[in-house]
């Protein structure tokens, strides 16, 4: 099949980043969240924005893709920067435009909160480019793991979510496959009006639905079959393993911690 | 090694209280090596008479044993793992994102080490000329391929019994060769008792013994050549018989006389030269 098939936006590749282990990379994002909103100053955003850049630059991804993956949280940041701008009334002022005044203040946080939404936007979507949908989600078992002690279906979510990557492209294949034969019929999906196009999905939308829930049923059969009886017991082929480069990233992320807090005004 | 079959003992079963019997007083056994081809209409029971022998339905009435044990809700854990089973639908039995995940998950569920799964997932696709698909996620394979890394899948947790519930019925002719090639393969290179469910007489001829069920009952149990003797019978339940052997019977009819049911090509033209040599 084509490449289209491919779930998500992974690209594959051997860089630095690739190799990382995907807890490590969730566990960094998660910590980086936080911390982006100590920044209070240039110096701090500099650094903040050198270690996004950093590690944009040594995952190999080229920058054509990740300005892609931005595209559509563009309205958002310029909304916020507007939002800021009109909203904040402190510091001296700097223009006024048709009687709206525009204060230094205003600029200063727009500018920080649009450049807070750009860094932790780049550094998710280079999780989702150099990580697999799977690895992910081994991940997330590992890392909600302790969370099993209190009883959350751990094992069930990840399991869900793996059948779900698995399942995704052949219902893709499904609704090509209906929409061809509801086409050859005469149905017509792009033009009319809304309601038109809403009458002509239905008989798309039923057939998928009743062979969804054919597979889940088979599926849930064929598992049992299997000797599948929940997480209980279970070994895993698939393992995660932490290595030097982890190491790495790990000192790295400290130093820019330091690097935060010794640079925050 | 004892009791080394499945066996099934005056087994009856609905699905519900109020619903008629699906299997009537149904008795038989799966010797030690043994292929046994299944046949019969839809509805007959087939599918029912597999999902008892590895604990996925109970029967209310008679018992099922599987190497001597009792199939129970108790016994069903190392049950299913001595009969593995082959579904129809290549796509729904699929649990993998990628051919070595679907083969390691049994394996998983029965808690191997992750060193014998690598071992094991190499044999087993090996095993079924699967080999150099590790990763290759399902959707860039054909039905026939997934149908065997759906075989491996059984074979890696080394069951003694597998069942093949129309597994070739979804697939083109080329992907039904593949499959009955790899089964015979697996059959004869290992210590495996075979059921095969289908609706093909060719997939039958192969078997050791068939069974035919009609209506929730055994309508006949016997070798492949017993069976085609009763075209008559056969047509009046719905089944059909090969080719040859409706080829057979005109021949008969038109006065050559064949020694003895021939169930292919091979047979048929065996039995024509000896007839011409002869006469
Ligand atoms: N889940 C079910 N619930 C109720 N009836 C069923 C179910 N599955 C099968 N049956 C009925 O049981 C009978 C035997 O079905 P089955 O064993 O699937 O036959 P076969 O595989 O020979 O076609 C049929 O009459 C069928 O309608
Ligand atoms: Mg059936």
């Amino acid at each position: 099949m084509s490449n289209s098939m491919i779930i998500g936006q992974y690209i594959p590749g051997d860089s630095f980043v690739h190799r990382l282990d995907p807890r490590s990379k969730i566990a960094i994002i998660f910590f980086f969240v936080i911390i982006v909103f100590f920044a209070n100053s240039v110096m701090s955003y500099g650094l903040l924005a050198l270690f996004a850049i950093g590690s944009a630059a040594t995952s190999r991804i080229p920058l054509t893709y990740i300005m892609k993956g931005l595209k559509p949280v563009w309205f958002l940041v310029i909304f916020t920067f507007l939002l800021h701008l009109i909203v904040t009334k402190q510091g001296e002022v700097l223009v006024s435009i048709l009687g709206w005044e525009i204060y230094e203040e205003g600029l200063i946080q727009g500018a920080a909160i649009s450049l807070r939404f750009f860094l932790l936007i780049m550094v998710t979507s280079l999780l989702t480019f150099t990580t697999t949908p799977i690895e992910i989600t081994d991940a997330i078992e590992e890392l909600l793991g302790p969370l099993k002690k209190v009883n959350f279906p751990v094992h069930e979510l990840a399991l869900m979510m793996s059948i779900s990557l698995r399942f995704i492209p052949t219902l893709m294949q499904e609704t090509e496959k209906i929409s061809k034969a509801q086409a050859s019929r005469g149905v017509d999906f792009r033009t009319g009006s809304f309601k038109d196009r809403v009458k002509a999905v239905i008989p798309l939308l039923v057939p998928l639905f009743v062979s969804a829930f054919k597979r889940a049923e088979e599926l849930a059969m064929a598992m049992e079959a299997r000797g599948y009886q929940g997480g209980e017991g279970r070994t895993k082929l698939r393992e995660l393993h932490l290595g030097k480069s982890d190491v790495y990233l790990y000192i790295m992320f400290i130093l820019l911690v330091i690097g935060l807090f010794l640079t925050r005004s | 090694m004892g009791n080394t079959q499945i066996e099934f003992r005056n087994v009856s079963f609905r699905y519900q209280e109020d619903m008629p019997w699906v299997l009537k007083d149904v008795s038989f056994t799966i010797n030690n090596n043994e292929w046994v081809a299944m046949i019969g209409h839809n509805g007959s029971g087939k599918s029912t008479i597999a999902k008892l022998m590895n604990g996925l339905l109970f029967p209310q009435e008679g018992e099922i044993l599987v190497d001597g044990q009792q199939v129970t809700a108790s016994s069903v854990w190392d049950i299913r793992r001595k009969v593995g089973m082959v579904f129809q639908n290549p796509d729904n039995q699929f649990v993998g994102t990628t051919v070595r995940d679907d083969v390691a998950f049994g394996m998983e569920n029965h808690g191997m080490a992750r060193d014998l799964m690598l071992k094991r997932i190499t044999e087993s696709l090996e095993a079924v000329g699967m080999n150099g698909y590790e990763r290759h996620e399902p959707h860039r394979l054909s039905g026939g391929q997934k149908q065997r890394v759906a075989i491996a899948s059984v074979l890696a947790v080394s069951p003694q019994y597998i069942i093949l519930d129309e597994a070739t019925a979804m697939l083109d002719p080329k992907g039904r060769k593949e499959i009955m090639e790899t089964i015979r393969e697996v059959q004869s290179a290992r210590d495996l008792s075979l059921v095969t469910i289908t609706h093909d007489l060719l997939e039958v001829t192969q078997a050791d013994r068939v069974i035919v069920m009609n209506g929730g009952e055994i309508w006949m149990e016997g070798t492949p050549r017993e069976l085609f003797r009763k075209k008559e019978q056969l047509i009046e339940i719905g089944l059909d018989t090969p080719f040859v052997s409706k080829l057979a019977e005109e021949l008969k009819g038109a006065g050559l006389p064949l020694t003895r049911e021939p169930l292919n090509h091979q047979e048929l033209l065996e039995e024509l030269w000896t007839f011409h040599s002869t006469r």
